[in-house]
């Protein structure tokens, strides 16, 4: 039964309880922290890039490719101009396009978008990982009153199919005038997708015409109101829609679409590559999680500093300790040895602590943050990129013990075998 | 191996024109012509403090390094060997005992005794089962076994200290060193504690060089030597 030495450590950091696991919780959190963001971060970025998947081409009238994306898929901020319906489906019946699902913006219900689409919606929108629309409860609209609602307006305002509701003219707070006179039955909920289909009121194109009979630019026409019921004797084609989806025969003639739509003459159009146009906003917004990353590396530093400062302050403590084993045969070389066993000791102990902190952490939030943000945080261990970070730290506590470890030696070269104070 | 190219003749300590001077200091700390203890010699060495004999104890022990003079500990000159051979010497052949504070506070009486095999594989085999020996001289000690599971801070002083005589003893090494090992101790345990030490060190057959500054001991030894008589520094710094 030689001693070893993490014997020696084990029981030396055991003899400083309280300092000891103190450094270690801070340790510990910091991990979580770090492995956190960076797993918030990862996870932010995946559901991000599955907003929309199966789509080829989005196309809207000529503005900027961001923006065209920002409105048709995540309806923030407003489209400048609509495209005729001509337009849009002319390009239905190109050779290339398999199907086309038009986008019609504009309205909104209790601060959620009201997009008007057709019924192919529900057939070929695909979110995550070509994941088709799922309903949770009911069906697809048919009539021209009908409503499909997405699974967070549901939950928020507490829809299930047969439920009433009456749209606004507007987006957002200037959602001023409502469309009372011509109220809406859900006849369907989707399923939850995590993405701003979450957040909208899906209804047919013929809707959002028969809404608008009795207006004209942007407000009621004075004298004229037109009942729900008559409605059916005018003619409900749509005369302009926001935006199309689209999706091709095969994925290869893509740019060759592409180019077509943008170059045609007439109408300005703009055909963007979904896939292409999100990394590019992600760039945008990829910064503020590049300083989130920054900020939580340096509380990991932060951590590793305390833990320096614990064992540089309990040195001059531990100068007599550190004598006896001098007199009893040991090298400056296995004092240093000694300190910085304990360093990485506490650090690797401090990694695990804090791998099972995020564990435990991610397990109780991930069903919140799914529900609230749409952001899917699976609760899992550490992956292979997880691990670099946790050696990075360990590495970086292994350096940054050099220090106490160092004064021990100076202080077991210059004490000998007895304290000279 | 150093133990073995040893002779019975060889002196466990001789030095010849050693000379010490600590780092920026103009006079030397220990400057001694001549001093030889014989092996198995039960030796008093008077020394007030301040006499330079903590400096002159890690010279012996390695610890520190000679400027000038020879330094022979069990027939191996000290002098010719590198910093972490001559730690490796002291773990091997040394056994210290010192004024107070012996023992690692944390760690179990029975560890604390065994710590020096850990630095010295020849002193754990000598003594063989560590276990055992651990036991066997605690018992020649009088340290109950109860006592030894016991954290070191727990323990008396008196017990403190013959811990630390067990730990010295321990894989039996050739020379115990002994720094004032009783001055924390009250004069009936004085005698006990020097009755075992002194009765181990003849058992195990080691010299023991015992420093103090209080002569009322000295009889119990074979030779009684003041440092001051052979240090010539030792009025320089006093």
């Amino acid at each position: 039964m030689r001693l070893p030495l993490w014997h020696l450590t084990l029981a030396s950091v055991r003899n400083r309880g309280l300092a000891t696991v103190l450094t270690l919780v801070a340790i510990a959190l910091s991990v979580t922290l770090l492995l956190g963001v960076e797993r918030l971060r990862n996870d932010a970025r995946s559901s991000f890039a599955n907003t929309l998947s199966g789509t080829d081409l989005i196309v809207g009238a000529r503005s900027g490719a961001v923006q065209l994306l920002l409105y048709s898929v995540f309806h923030i901020g407003d489209a400048t101009h609509d495209v005729s319906w001509s337009r849009i489906d002319a390009l239905r019946t190109h050779k290339d396009v398999a199907w086309l699902v038009p986008l019609s913006l504009g309205d909104s219900h209790r601060g959620f978008r009201v997009v008007g689409t057709t019924a192919d919606f529900f057939a070929h929108v695909q979110t995550g990982n070509r994941q088709p629309l799922r309903f949770a409860a009911g069906r697809a609209f048919e009539g021209v009153f009908d409503a499909v609602v997405g699974a967070e307006v549901a939950a928020r305002l507490g829809y299930a199919p047969g439920a009433k509701i009456v749209l606004s003219h507007g987006a957002g707070e200037f959602a001023a005038a409502e469309h009372a006179d011509k109220p809406f039955t859900v006849t369907g909920v989707l399923a939850r997708t995590g993405t701003p289909v979450d957040r909208s009121v899906l209804v047919g194109l013929a809707a959002i015409e028969a809404i608008h009979l009795d207006w004209q630019g942007g407000s009621r026409i004075p004298g004229v109101e037109i009942p729900a019921q008559f409605v059916a004797k005018f003619d409900l084609s749509p005369k302009r829609v926001t935006a199309a989806l689209i999706g091709l025969e095969r994925r290869t003639t893509v740019f060759r679409v592409q180019r077509e739509i943008n170059t045609a003459a007439g109408e300005p159009l703009l055909a963007i590559l979904p896939g292409v146009t999100l990394d590019e906003l992600w760039r945008v917004v990829g910064v503020v999680e590049r300083v989130l990353l920054a900020v939580s590396a340096f509380v990991v530093a932060v951590g590793l500093a305390g833990l320096v400062a614990t064992l540089v302050s309990s040195l001059s403590a531990r100068r007599r300790e550190l004598a006896i084993l001098r007199a009893l045969g040991a090298g400056p070389g296995d004092v240093f040895v000694l300190l910085m066993t304990e360093s990485v000791l506490l650090a690797v102990a401090g990694c695990a602590l804090g791998v099972a902190c995020l564990w435990a952490l991610s397990a109780g939030i991930a069903p919140w943050l799914m529900a609230e943000h749409g952001v899917q945080l699976v609760p899992r261990f550490v992956d292979q990129s997880e691990l670099v970070w946790l050696a990075g730290v360990v590495a970086a506590a292994l350096l940054a013990s050099v220090i106490p470890a160092w004064r021990a030696y100076r202080y077991s070269l210059a004490d000998g075998m007895t304290v000279r104070m | 191996m150093v133990a073995a190219s040893r002779t019975v003749s060889d002196a466990a300590v001789a030095l010849r024109g050693l000379r010490f001077y600590w780092p920026g200091a103009k006079q030397a700390c220990v400057d001694i012509a001549e001093f030889t203890l014989a092996a198995g010699e039960r030796l008093f060495l008077h020394g007030p403090s301040g006499s330079g004999k903590t400096t002159l104890l890690s010279l012996i022990g390695g610890v520190l390094r000679a400027d000038a003079g020879s330094l022979r500990v069990l027939g191996t000159e000290l002098a010719a060997l590198s910093g972490p051979r001559r730690d490796r010497f002291r773990a091997d052949h040394i056994g210290f005992i010192f004024q107070q504070f012996n023992l690692i506070p944390y760690l179990s009486a029975a560890d604390n005794i065994a710590l020096p095999c850990r630095f010295s594989p020849l002193r754990a085999q000598r003594a063989g089962d560590i276990g055992a020996a651990v036991a066997r001289l605690a018992g020649h000690l009088d340290l109950p076994s109860e006592l030894l599971a016991r954290p070191a801070a727990e323990l008396s002083v008196g017990q403190q200290q013959r811990v630390a005589a067990a730990r010295a003893l321990i894989g039996a090494p050739a020379l115990v060193v002994a720094d004032e090992p009783t001055s924390a101790l009250d004069a009936a345990r004085q005698d006990a504690f020097l009755d075992l030490l002194l009765g181990e060190c003849a058992a195990a057959g080691a010299s023991l060089l015992f420093v103090s500054h209080d002569l009322r001991l000295a009889g119990r030894f074979d030779r009684c030597v003041a440092l001051s008589d052979f240090n010539a520094a030792a009025e320089a710094t006093a």
